[in-house]
């Protein structure tokens, strides 16, 4: 099977919109057993282990974030926040079909609310992408948050 | 003027043995107040010294609410300064870290300044000749803070010109940074990059208070430890096997009351105490191969092990920081208002020790304490109904007293069941004391 880039690019916001809708079992789905999701603290930070990111998660911490989303006494989601993705078309950077190895770059405008409150968070996120049975997959994907050394209050889902 | 300006007699009523006035958290008087003397006259955390390491690095931060900048002077000491320009008022460096060189520039009007604050130049300075400028605190330069003391790196300031000594004002609890200084092989501490830096909409005591309250770790984060403990079991784990990192960080927030009842809360006088006397959640950690052998080779064997036999969990600093020895993190709970705290948290590298350390105490970091932990967003959850919650009127005290005892003398170290709220207590007790010492007006109660 041939990936082509509107395969890429569909795949993108398609993820965006699982996230928006809160279908977290299907997202989950998405990545690959060894995947992180990486969000940086510093600007252009290259260490994601020996200084702090505001994430570094494997698969074992977002299936906890998820869970925990919808637990009885996860009292701050109650009530639960929603959020936004309004995306740019995705850059296609890398299209490696030996290497089996798709790098995508995508702007975002992200906005979580919840209450009286909400708040817009410009990023741009890079997929690392894989087939897996003909499928695409996230081996990793990494948020760089426009803002990353501004003081935040909570941001209690997924840009 | 309010009704707690000057006047210290109303200031130490907001403090009862059992209990606290609301205005303590919600009284914008009372916060303008504890800026103007407990943080004048308590030593604060400034920064650590290896943020500037070179000669003419600096670091923007404040002290309660006043904007200073610490600095390395060329003698190689660390200077402490107001930010502010004599001249006009301007912020002479506003970037969070940087390099001067030899002098501060203002870049409103040049006028020049060497690195301990002393007047170096001011462009055509024959118009003010004869005008007096040598007599005004304009002429002097930059103002330095009152006092600095670099203790094994970390640097304290003290607004106040005279005051209390640093060695007083800390003591024995000196004893909780000396155990995460000494956690590394040198002796030595570097800071690992920037902060998290987390904004609370509350008050800044909530957070300190927070440190050593002992019955909120189970209730608060069942969430996101009770559902971590329960999806390693669905995997097939049982309570004994091998966690990985982020389970053995996670995992003990879940811990029964009885653990915190026996972990001990110890005192010390001047409203500093820690939980953890006798382990911690921060006791069950993985060894990291090859570190005992260099912490054995710098100091021996029996020093080695007394060293990571303390796992002291929150060491608070009164009036604004807590320390975790164990994974050496700090983190300043920065006054904003009555309602705004901004938190950072940093972590530091043992010097000499194996780089496994730094990861785990990064993870921690990022797990616990971010704007996107899972811990950390139920824990501002609460603080943050406090706060609105302190509104009602009828009832307006909060509640200190478990395992509240008559007299309690604060100005002795002791060691109590770790589910007291002594410390609570002690940080009140020192917070008047330091409200009120420079107070004028009516005679403070006691």
């Amino acid at each position: 099977m041939t990936i082509t880039r509107d395969d890429l690019i569909d795949f993108i916001y398609a993820e965006a919109r699982m996230l928006d809708e809160g279908r977290y079992d299907d997202w989950l789905d998405l990545w690959l057993p060894d995947g992180h999701y990486w969000m940086p603290l510093d600007w252009k930070q290259e260490d994601p282990l020996h200084v702090t990111s505001l994430l570094y998660e494997d698969m074992f911490m977002l299936k906890l974030r998820v869970e925990r989303l919808n637990g009885a006494r996860t009292f701050s989601q109650k009530p639960k926040s929603r959020c936004h993705h309004v995306i740019q078309r995705p850059f296609v950077d890398e299209m490696d079909e030996g290497a089996d190895r798709y790098v995508t770059n995508t702007s975002m405008h992200y906005v979580e609310t919840r209450l009286d409150d909400q708040f817009l968070l410009a990023l741009t996120a890079t997929h690392e992408l894989t087939l897996v049975d003909g499928k695409l997959r996230i081996a990793n994907k990494r948020v760089d948050l426009l803002n990353c050394d501004a003081a935040f209050g909570n941001i209690q889902l997924l840009p | 003027m309010g009704r707690y300006t000057d006047n210290p007699q109303a200031v130490a009523a907001l403090v009862r043995g059992r209990e606290v006035h609301r205005d303590v958290y919600i009284d914008p008087e009372v916060f303008r107040l504890e800026m103007k003397h407990l943080f004048a006259n308590a030593w604060v955390f400034v920064g650590h010294d290896s943020q500037t390491p070179n000669k003419g690095d600096y670091f923007t931060t404040q002290v309660g609410d006043q904007p200073v900048i610490m600095v390395r002077h060329t003698d190689n000491e660390i200077k402490v300064l107001y930010n502010r320009c004599p001249h006009k008022g301007t912020k002479i460096a506003i970037d969070r870290t940087g390099n001067t060189g030899k002098f501060f520039r203002c870049p409103y009007h040049a006028w020049s300044f060497k690195t301990d604050g002393c007047l170096l130049a001011i462009p055509l300075k024959k118009g003010y000749e004869g005008t007096g400028l040598e007599d005004q605190k304009t002429g002097n330069g930059m103002k330095a803070v009152g006092a600095v003391h670099n203790y094994r790196g970390f640097v304290f300031a003290r607004l106040a010109e005279e005051g209390i000594s640093f060695e007083e004002f800390f003591g024995g609890a000196l004893s909780s940074l000396d155990n995460m200084i000494d956690r590394s092989p040198a002796g030595r501490l570097e800071v690992a990059g920037p902060p998290l830096r987390y904004m609370h909409q509350c008050n800044w005591k909530m957070l300190v208070e927070n440190q050593t309250d002992t019955c909120h770790p189970m209730v608060a984060h069942e969430s996101s430890a009770g559902t971590a403990v329960r999806i390693w079991k669905e995997l097939g784990y049982s309570e004994d096997d091998p966690k990985p990192p982020a389970m053995e960080i996670i995992a003990p927030f879940m811990s029964p009351y009885e653990f915190f009842e026996n972990m001990g809360i110890r005192t010390w006088p001047n409203g500093h105490g820690h939980t953890g006397v006798h382990h911690s959640i921060h006791s069950d950690y993985s060894a990291i191969p090859g570190y005992f052998e260099k912490l054995v080779d710098a100091y021996g064997e029996d020093k080695a092990k007394a060293i990571l036999a303390e796992n002291r969990h929150n060491t608070v600093y009164f009036p604004n920081i807590m320390i975790k020895g164990p994974i050496q993190q700090l983190r300043v709970f920065i006054p904003l208002a009555a309602d705004k705290t901004l938190v950072e948290s940093y972590i530091y590298r043992l010097v000499d020790a194996p780089d496994e350390l730094t990861a785990r105490t990064a993870m921690y970091n990022r797990m616990i304490n971010a704007p996107t932990s899972i811990v950390g967003h139920d824990d501002l959850e609460m603080y943050e109904r406090a706060q609105e919650g302190l509104h009602v009127d009828g009832l307006e005290w909060v509640n200190v007293q478990r395992l509240y005892e008559e007299d309690e003398d604060f100005d002795e170290e002791r060691v109590e069941n770790g589910t007291t709220e002594r410390q609570m207590r002690n940080q009140f007790h020192a917070w008047v004391r330091f409200m009120t010492a420079d107070m004028g007006g009516k005679e403070a109660a006691e």
